[in-house]
């Protein structure tokens, strides 16, 4: 009878090990040198005496006054905050005005909107303006990433490789681990249906675009993790998030623009809201919580992959 | 409804929409539609204006189906359209004069990138302006945080990096003390919306307690305003961020950023707090005097920078504060100086930092003014475009400087109090001997001989000259016909309230 694996490893014929390296201290040379070198320019210092003059009245002045400059700033805050909640009147007591826009929101909005859920309702549709607003701060910052991170002719990081080679070098890659594969494969398609369903759900219970995408860009990133960067880069490669971006901002600004113009002029909307409660309602809340749900996305991916990208010499 | 009163919300979504094209094309065609589109948008605004000024009266736009205050709404009025068609004119001359410098700064690969930044900052700019919401305004704040530290990373030395991440820091500070008067604001109010906001806060401020939440709401909102336009203890973060970063970059930056912060700032005392209540706080008064000590101190510093682009950064600290000491004089002839003054400068001050490079160029790069002795003359064209900021900085006659300081003087005198106008005199009369000062100093030493003789061999484009005219031109317009402008913009402001 041909032996299993599993019998062999209960006979203990195998090692379950062996395939395993452990780690050890790798002596690494040139950030010893390094350590070297600071310790030489600090023994330096300490033998010049007039650096070490400034360096003690810097310490010495500078540095105390700024504690006790922040601590009792950051003190004097906190009291005038407190002071200020004292004062503010009591809540739909002294100002009953505070109520009204909250009552509307809550009686008429699912007549108004079309979505069960008042608070996609609300981002999505009475204050439509600044959630379009809010897409373009995440893809602002996306673009700085970017900016800052994506390797060019100056940003080579000639200067610095040795101390990317060390990285990759102790990097240990997780994605050769059978079971981080294993429990990959199992998790990645149930983290995509649960943010798509989150998603989907958006104008119906908790949930949507910014909530639906955070999840589905986790996804993503532990697909990345478990299957090796390189694969999940042919997968979601630069170009098609850039194109999934740009169309899903152009629809989002494209909608937003004729609710906009035909709110603003009287014209008929033509969007039908749906009932409420299906998959189908809600007017446009559905598919701007698509297109929302996808710039999260690969947002979350993209700031991953940058720094990932960062951390591989000359990727 | 006249079909010009949609034109507000084309701006907004059509720089939204030209942000996020920019990043699929490549860097010269994003240029060139940066340019197309930029055009479009000034014509755009300026039949805003038109149309504002022929009805002379502004007007509100729904967005969306739901009326306020139940959804947002953005408004038009003289004061908004004027501001923006200036700031427009300033923010397609910087992106014509300081392209050859992008190109050479910036990977190629990351051009497209540059406009894509520059193009969300005009949303952003546009929004603000236009906003009658302060949760819009909150929200169109942080696009214009995040694009400003953009444009200045992009430059990737490591000096811009570090100034960038030292403005990071002070904008979100400023950022996060905006957000929590907002909040303050709205829990008071129950309203996000600026009329019904100062009605609200109009029929409560007779309660002593609800007052004093209502000013230390505002002084929240003030201080995180202040931080991020640089105003007197907070501008210590300014000539690095200025002083290092790609022409166009510090140009938009310390031309239109800082000036969209202060109309914001503005706009939140005029409309939300209502300028009745805002008299009775002492915040106009702290302003003055901060705003006081910012130009004194501000111009010292210049008057100490060893490096040009430095003292063109001081001396935007200095011309905040009299932005500031506009606001704290009040009434319609503080305002309207203030006002104007944000014009002024924003020409002004563009010129200086799209030129100050191209000197430097014509004298080996160094910025330093030791080795810019006679850059003027190396580079004529250059030297004469400086030299005309420099006399409208001064306030020389016919340049919009000289108006500008003009209209302070006259607000001092209306000021009702006599130590106020005393003081604000003595301060306007150390500011221009200064200010004289260093920029004579400055244009001395940039048109005398030096040992360097040969003209340059750099070649300016045509764009390059059309846009510094064009620059010079609105500034001589503000000089010559200032009254056209005070008269817009009193009539903007009657309009405000």
């Amino acid at each position: 009878m041909k032996e299993s694996r599993f019998s062999k490893w209960l006979f203990g014929e195998t090692d379950v090990m062996e395939n395993i390296l452990e780690m050890d201290e790798v002596h690494d040379e040139s950030r010893e040198q390094q350590k070297r070198e600071i310790r030489h320019i600090r023994r330096e210092i300490r033998r010049s005496r007039s650096a070490m003059k400034i360096a003690s009245a810097e310490t010495k002045g500078f540095y105390a006054l700024y504690h006790i400059i922040a601590v009792v700033s950051c003190i004097l805050l906190i009291g005038v905050l407190l002071f200020v909640v004292a004062c503010l009147p009591r809540y739909g007591v002294e100002n009953p005005e505070t109520t009204a826009m909250v009552k509307r929101y809550v009686e008429d909005g699912l007549r108004e909107t079309g979505a069960v859920n008042i608070v996609a309702g609300l981002i999505l549709d009475y204050r439509a303006f600044d959630t379009l607003g809010e897409s373009h701060v995440l893809f602002t910052a996306l673009i700085c990433v970017t900016i800052l991170l994506r390797l060019d002719r100056k940003n080579t990081r000639k200067d610095y490789e040795d101390y990317y080679t060390i990285r990759t070098e102790h990097f240990h890659d997780i994605s050769k681990e059978a079971i981080m594969r294993n429990v990959a494969a199992v998790l990645v398609p149930c983290i995509f249906v649960f943010g798509i369903y989150v998603l989907l759900n958006g104008q119906n219970g908790p949930g949507g675009g910014f909530s639906g995408g955070a999840v589905m860009g986790a996804g993503m990133i532990i697909f990345s993790v478990a299957f090796g960067f390189d694969t999940a880069d042919r997968v979601f490669s630069r170009r098609l998030s850039a194109w999934v971006t740009f169309g899903a901002l152009t629809f989002y600004s494209a909608a937003k623009g004729y609710v906009f113009f035909t709110g603003a002029n009287h014209l008929e909307n033509h969007i039908p809201k749906g009932t409420p409660g299906a998959i189908l309602s809600g007017g446009l809340i559905l598919p701007l919580d698509i297109a929302v749900g996808l710039v999260v996305a690969f947002t979350m991916y993209g700031f991953y992959s940058l720094f990932m990208r960062g951390a591989q010499v000359g990727g | 409804m006249n079909f010009i009163t949609n034109f507000p919300l084309f701006t907004i979504v059509l720089s939204l929409f030209s942000g996020v094209l920019c990043t699929m094309l490549s860097g010269k065609t994003a240029r060139r539609y940066t340019v197309i589109y930029e055009c479009v948008l000034i014509a755009l605004v300026s039949c805003v204006l038109y149309y504002t000024v022929r009805t002379g009266e502004s007007f509100t736009y729904v967005m969306g189906e739901f009326p306020a205050p139940w959804g947002n709404e953005i408004r038009a009025g003289i004061l908004e359209s004027l501001l923006a068609l200036i700031f427009l004119i300033v923010m397609i001359c910087s992106v014509l004069g300081g392209s050859r410098f992008i190109d050479l700064d910036l990977d190629f690969s990351k051009v497209n990138l540059y406009y894509t930044l520059i193009n969300l900052m005009t949303a952003a700019i546009m929004a603000i302006l236009w906003t009658n919401d302060i949760f819009t305004g909150y929200v169109f704040l942080e696009i214009l945080t995040l694009t400003s530290c953009g444009v200045l990373i992009v430059r990737e030395i490591g000096r811009t990096t570090l100034a960038a991440i030292r403005y990071m820091i002070m904008n979100l500070l400023g950022s996060g003390l905006f957000l929590l008067g907002v909040v303050l604001l709205y829990d008071i109010t129950g309203n996000l919306l600026m009329i019904p906001m100062q009605e609200t806060i109009a029929r409560i401020s007779g309660d002593h307690r609800t007052l004093l939440a209502v000013t230390m709401a505002l002084g929240v909102l003030t201080i995180g305003l202040a931080i991020k336009s640089g105003l007197f203890p907070f501008h210590f973060w300014m000539p690095d961020t200025y002083g290092y970063a790609t022409p166009t970059s510090g140009s938009v930056l310390s031309s239109l950023v800082s000036k969209c912060y202060i109309f914001l700032l503005f706009k939140i005392y005029y409309r939300v707090v209502g300028i009745g209540v805002f008299e009775k706080l002492p915040i106009a008064n702290i302003l003055l005097v901060l705003g006081m000590c910012g130009i004194v101190l501000g111009s010292v510093s210049a008057l100490h920078a060893e490096h040009i682009n430095r003292m063109i950064a001081f001396s935007s600290a200095a011309q905040i504060g009299y932005i500031f000491m506009g606001i704290g004089i009040g009434g319609t002839a503080g305002y309207t100086a203030a006002i104007f003054h944000i014009l002024a400068h924003s020409v002004t001050k563009s010129l200086l930092f799209l030129t100050t490079p191209r000197l430097a160029e014509a004298s080996g790069n160094s910025l330093l003014f030791k080795k810019l002795q006679g850059s003027g003359l190396r580079d004529p064209s250059t030297g004469f475009f400086f030299g005309a900021a420099g006399f409208s900085m001064i306030g020389i006659p016919i340049f919009a400087g000289f108006s500008s300081k003009l209209l302070f003087a006259s607000a001092a005198v209306g000021s009702g109090s006599r130590y106020k106008m005393v003081l604000i005199m003595i301060v306007l009369a150390v500011s221009s001997v200064l200010n004289a000062l260093y920029f004579i100093r400055t244009l001395i030493r940039i048109f005398s001989e030096g040992e360097d003789k040969r003209r340059t061999t750099v070649k300016h484009g045509a764009l390059y000259a059309v846009s510094m005219s064009t620059l010079i031109a609105v500034n001589l317009a503000l000089g010559l016909f200032s009254w056209v402008f005070t008269g817009l913009i009193e009539k903007g402001l009657q309009m405000f309230g």
